[in-house]
């Protein structure tokens, strides 16, 4: 009786052992995971960055005026061209 | 063999209890070691374990962005390689060279002269885009490292080049704000303890030992739409009149906000080589003129808030020149008798310095220095000054005639433009800030309301005809302003043909939003009146602002009028 009580404790403790490698092995890994990812957001921040330089690269007003000017030919209305609309005046 | 008893042998009678005793003293002495090491000595033990399983790792901070109003992001860290060699210790053939060369996209003389400069540490070039770093490390030449830094990155390029300033190495301000926020802006590198494995995999934290702190981000009042364009006028102004340099400031009228803040000459702070001090100085902020007569506004200001003359009180300007001692005042045009507002208008030195004569020098002093004169407008700039305000007891009469056409005080370009906060609004000064404005600001009261609108109707009179500066009128709205025209400074007197030509005002008069200050400094075309140098570009500036702003109008559009070309268009000083 008693030995089969103790078979059965061995039993249980070495699936208790096993069930420690592996949850064990699989927080490595999902800690490895969990690295490579927060690796990627790191990137992905530093390419966000990039973009926002490249963006306002792009955008800068001494571009844009270029490109409208010599590009798209446009040019600011002449004083005697523009009417104002919708606000009463004085 | 025959048996025979063997006589017992017998020890010596010390012998057991001594290898006993040695041995227990040994145990004592291998547990007591032990224990030692265990317990009380054990951290080189600890140490020499860790290190062959943990590690310290550096968490990097970037430093914050600096961003204009709108968040329109005006400089940005990235994180770059630079690549360095030791030269001594290189061992490269000449194909290797060769492919470096290419590979760091730079000729490769330059390459060359770079190792042969000698030392043990030599930047072959910063910053190399990451891409191109990994090409250098694929050549595995002995000798050639990389490096991680961050580099900062400023879009705008000369637009906004001395208001900013820009960072040295390991990404610290050096300059501008960049300077003067550094603490807000930095990032701290943290650092943490982690756990890797034989292939050098992080596979645990164990500890975080220093959080990194990441930069914060800083939000300027600068507009960067207003900025290139007060940029894009000024340095076209500074183009056609030939002149040595020039500045421009736009206020918000109601929250003092600088808006925009230019400079020429101005200098690209993505590549810095060769640029000169002078380039750099933000001369808005940190250099002082004699402004001329756009502080005649504050000496009649003093006099009407004192009661000594009203804007109708006739002041005789005949002959145009008035003696006081040994000095004698001149006026460009001779003119008669004029009203306060006319002299404003008319820009009369002869009136103006009756008008200051007619007043307590302590009177002038105070309203003068309440207008923030000779104090330093406090935008927390590195290097910015406060001008000089001498103190009313030391005033002769000569000098408080000559301070009320502002020749004897100096001022910077933001201190004048902020001076103006007095008459845009009712007669408070608002405080000015590089840095967005999130509530209203409280002002401190200079001159009465009704002095403030008394003398913005005589600035509204300068831009009209027969007044000195038509040319700073825009299509649509009410403006008033005062010109400034002052000779040199030249060592210690004034120089004869050099001149610093200004121009402030504000708009729209029925409700300002915007003051605009400009300043051109030795124009070199042949013009010099701030009417006929400054005032364009404050009307080109003011009007395109307004317009960008959608500020309604509050005057018809044809509302410009131009008087023909007449000599009558200056002002004197």
């Amino acid at each position: 009786m008693m030995a089969r009580l103790n078979v059965i404790l061995l039993l249980v403790l070495v699936a208790c052992a096993l069930s420690l490698v592996t949850s064990r092995h699989q927080s490595r890994k999902l800690f490895v995971d969990l690295e490579r990812e927060q690796a990627r957001a790191r990137n992905y921040d530093i390419e966000y960055g990039q973009l926002q330089i490249e963006q306002s690269t792009w955008a800068m007003p001494t571009r844009v005026e270029k490109v409208a000017r010599e590009q798209l030919r446009m040019q600011l209305p002449g004083a005697g061209r523009v009417e104002v609309m919708g606000e009463a005046r004085p | 063999m025959k048996a025979q008893a063997i006589a017992p042998v017998r020890l010596p009678q010390l012998r057991a209890p001594l290898v006993f005793g040695t041995l227990l003293v040994l145990f004592v002495a291998l547990l007591g070691r032990s224990l030692f090491l265990q317990r009380f000595d054990n951290a080189f033990l600890q140490e020499q374990g860790s290190s062959r399983y943990s590690r310290d790792i550096e968490v990097p901070a970037h430093r914050g962005r600096i961003v204009d109003r709108f968040g329109e992001p005006l400089a940005i860290s990235t994180p770059v390689k630079a690549v360095w060699a030791w030269p001594e210790k290189m061992d490269a053939t000449p194909e290797q060279l060769r492919a470096l060369a290419q590979a760091l996209d730079m000729p490769q003389p330059a390459l060359s002269r770079k190792l042969a400069s000698g030392g043990d540490f030599v930047y072959l070039k910063r910053p190399v885009p990451p891409e191109a770093a990994e090409r250098v490390a694929a050549l595995q030449i002995k000798g050639v490292h990389d490096e991680t830094e961050y580099w900062r990155y400023y879009p705008g390029g000369d637009v906004m080049s001395q208001i900013l300033g820009f960072t040295g190495d390991h990404d610290i301000g050096q300059e501008g704000m960049e300077l003067s926020q550094q603490s807000w802006l930095g990032g701290k590198p943290g650092s943490r303890r982690v756990i890797i494995n034989r292939r050098g995999d992080i596979v645990e934290d164990v500890a975080s030992i220093r959080a990194p702190q990441e930069g914060r981000d800083l939000a300027l009042a600068i507009d960067s739409r207003l900025q290139y364009l007060a940029f894009r006028e000024l340095k076209a102004a500074i183009d056609v009149n030939k002149a040595h340099a020039g500045a421009i400031v736009i206020l918000d009228a109601t929250t003092g906000e600088i808006v925009a803040l230019a400079n020429w000459p101005a200098y690209n702070p993505n590549n810095r080589t060769g640029v000169t001090p002078k380039k750099m100085r933000n001369r808005a902020l940190t250099d002082t003129f004699e402004p001329g007569s756009s502080m005649k506004p504050f000496a009649i200001a003093s006099a009407l808030d004192a009661g000594k003359v009203t804007p109708s009180t006739i002041i005789d300007t005949a002959p145009g020149t008035l003696t006081i001692g040994p000095a004698t005042i001149h006026d460009a045009h001779r003119e008669g008798a004029l009203t306060v507002e006319q002299v404003i208008q008319k820009s009369s030195n002869v009136g103006a310095a009756k008008v200051a004569l007619s007043l307590p020098p302590a009177t002038m002093w105070q309203t003068l220095s309440d207008a923030g004169f000779g104090t330093p407008p406090q935008t927390g700039f590195p290097g910015e000054v406060g001008g000089r305000l001498r103190p009313a007891k030391s005033w002769r009469p000569i000098e408080q005639a000559t301070m009320a056409y502002g020749h004897g005080i100096s001022v910077n370009l933001v201190q004048l433009a902020r001076a103006y906060t007095v008459f845009a609004g009712d007669g408070e000064l608002k405080p000015v800030s590089l840095l967005k404005v999130d509530a209203p600001v409280a002002g401190r009261p200079v001159v009465t309301p009704e002095t403030a609108r008394a003398v913005r109707h005589m600035l509204e009179m300068v831009v009209l005809p027969g007044g000195t500066a038509p040319k700073a009128q825009v299509a649509g709205y009410r403006v008033a302003g005062k010109t400034g025209t002052a000779h040199k400074l030249d060592g210690k007197t004034y120089s004869a043909s050099q001149y610093i030509a200004s121009f402030v005002g504000f708009a729209p008069v029925s409700n300002p939003r915007l003051i605009v200050a400009v300043m051109i400094d030795e124009p070199g075309a042949g013009q010099y009146y701030g009417g006929a140098v400054a005032a364009p570009v404050f009307s080109s500036v003011m009007g395109a602002a307004l317009r960008l702003l959608s500020v309604p109008t509050d005057a018809p559009l044809n509302n410009v009028v131009l008087p023909p070309d007449v000599p009558d268009v200056k002002e004197e000083t």
